[in-house]
């Protein structure tokens, strides 16, 4: 036998491996058996039921997610995604609305070009002024959805009532989030909408200045829950600053806060809801 | 004698309703919150700031011999959205806001009304909606006379029909 020292194999041999497959696993046979591997990492990875649940639990990006979960729950027909695709949505916009805080100025003299400037000046910036427009409109859209299959699969019944609860809340901030956003491109459209949908307020009972019992509160046109919504009695720059306040900051974080409660509670309340 | 004392002293601190810990466990929190509730207060009166970059709601109108009887003067909807119209027994103006949707309507002298061109309410020439989709009158601003005899418009204070304010004070100028 002449087989001492490594040998050359024929490409034949080698075009056979690499067909096949074979030239993978005996790379890895190569690097897992040599001495600076096993010198290194003492035993493999067990694929044992308690490691599976100890790489998501201490993970500190995984550990939100369910350790193990219900093969139902993987069931798209049942859940269509909605949660879900909900949850990535705000996310694009988070990530496009901080891209658009680089050039967008609150201010009622700059809010208008700012936009303008960021559509037709700014590489880009008509991708992400859509994307965060598109992400925000399909937002709405994808949480009532939601919420309507979890009304269609009775998902909201004990003990995931208050959950249901929770994610009412989410609903309401999503709207709020768009209606606050609406006003930030400061052209006609944001002008009159807010304005109807402020005016709104001004029949909030106690608060408002014509709504039910106003006058037992002594609450006035100038200082009335509406004039704390927009800082002032007609929608100008105060108003336009104050809502890209509540539209970044605000909102934002109490939505977020939410939907930390609301993702844990799913956890708690025995995971995704199946079919019974 | 002494360690009886001691069990004595132990035994009244016990006794006592409130330990030390309690009351300035409880101190701490009620501070706390005292602050937290003071500042939120600060927090909502701050949203209301005293002086507001806005057109000024008040504006001088002229002098009532300005306007003729049962006409109504069409001079200041541009700028101040208002018509101001006199008939025998005085002055009284209109907000120029259509109480259907907040459309601007306009005053047609011709038919005698004022028209919406969104939705095509109709209001008489006292404001009183007679057709389209408007649910109320169009509403009546405070009118007074200043000392040297000028008209001040105050749009900032109402009268509605509805609430039966169109005979209150200021509703009219009685000239």
């Amino acid at each position: 036998m002449a087989t001492k020292g490594p040998q050359i194999p024929s490409i034949a041999e080698l075009m056979d491996k690499i067909k096949s497959g074979k030239i993978f696993s005996d790379i890895a046979k190569e690097i897992t058996g040599s001495q600076l591997w096993t010198s290194s990492f003492r035993h493999g990875y067990a694929d044992t039921p308690r490691n599976r649940v100890l790489q998501i639990a201490s993970n500190v990006w995984l550990h939100l997610h369910p350790v193990k979960m219900h093969r139902h729950a993987l069931r798209i027909k049942f859940t269509w995604c909605m949660g879900g695709i909900t949850f990535l949505l705000f996310l694009s916009t988070v990530v496009t609305g901080v891209i658009l805080m680089f050039y967008y100025r609150p201010v009622g003299e700059y809010a208008y070009y700012d936009m303008k400037y960021l559509q037709y000046d700014v590489p880009f910036g008509m991708l992400m002024r859509n994307m965060h427009r598109w992400a925000a409109h399909a937002m709405v859209i994808t949480v009532w959805l939601h919420m309507f299959r979890v009304f269609l699969t009775g998902s909201y019944k004990p003990p995931r009532e208050f959950n249901w609860v929770i994610g009412v809340f989410l609903v309401t901030f999503t709207l709020l989030l768009s209606f606050t956003g609406y006003l930030l491109p400061w052209d006609q459209l944001a002008m009159w909408a807010v304005t109807v949908g402020t005016n709104m307020a001004r029949a909030t009972p106690f608060l408002g200045n014509e709504g039910p019992f106003a006058e037992f509160v002594g609450v006035t046109p100038r200082y009335d829950a509406r004039a704390l919504l927009i800082g002032g009695s007609v929608v100008g720059p105060p108003a336009l600053l104050r809502f890209y306040v509540l539209h970044c900051i605000f909102i934002p974080l109490v939505a977020g806060a939410l939907m930390i409660v609301h993702f844990w509670r799913i956890r708690k309340d025995g995971g995704i809801s199946g079919p019974l | 004698m002494a360690e009886a004392k001691g069990k004595e002293k132990k035994e009244e601190v016990v006794d006592t309703i409130w330990s030390r810990r309690d009351f300035f466990s409880l101190a701490g929190w009620a501070s706390f919150l005292g602050a937290l509730g003071l500042s939120s207060l600060y927090f909502a009166r701050l949203l209301f700031p005293r002086v507001l970059f806005e057109p000024s709601p008040v504006f001088m109108a002229g002098f009532p011999s300005d306007y003729t009887v049962g006409a109504v003067s069409t001079k200041y909807i541009k700028d101040q959205r208002v018509w101001i119209v006199r008939d025998e027994e005085g002055i009284y103006v209109i907000f120029g806001l259509c109480t259907h949707l907040g459309c601007t309507p306009r005053w047609l002298n011709t038919e005698n009304k004022y028209k919406c061109p969104c939705h095509g309410s109709g209001f008489t020439k006292e404001g009183m909606h007679f057709e389209g989709p408007a649910p109320r009158p169009l509403e009546r601003l405070k009118i007074s006379l200043a000392p040297d005899g000028r008209i001040i418009v105050d749009k900032s204070k109402k009268f509605l029909w509805e609430k039966g304010q169109w005979g209150d004070p200021g509703s009219k100028l009685l000239v």
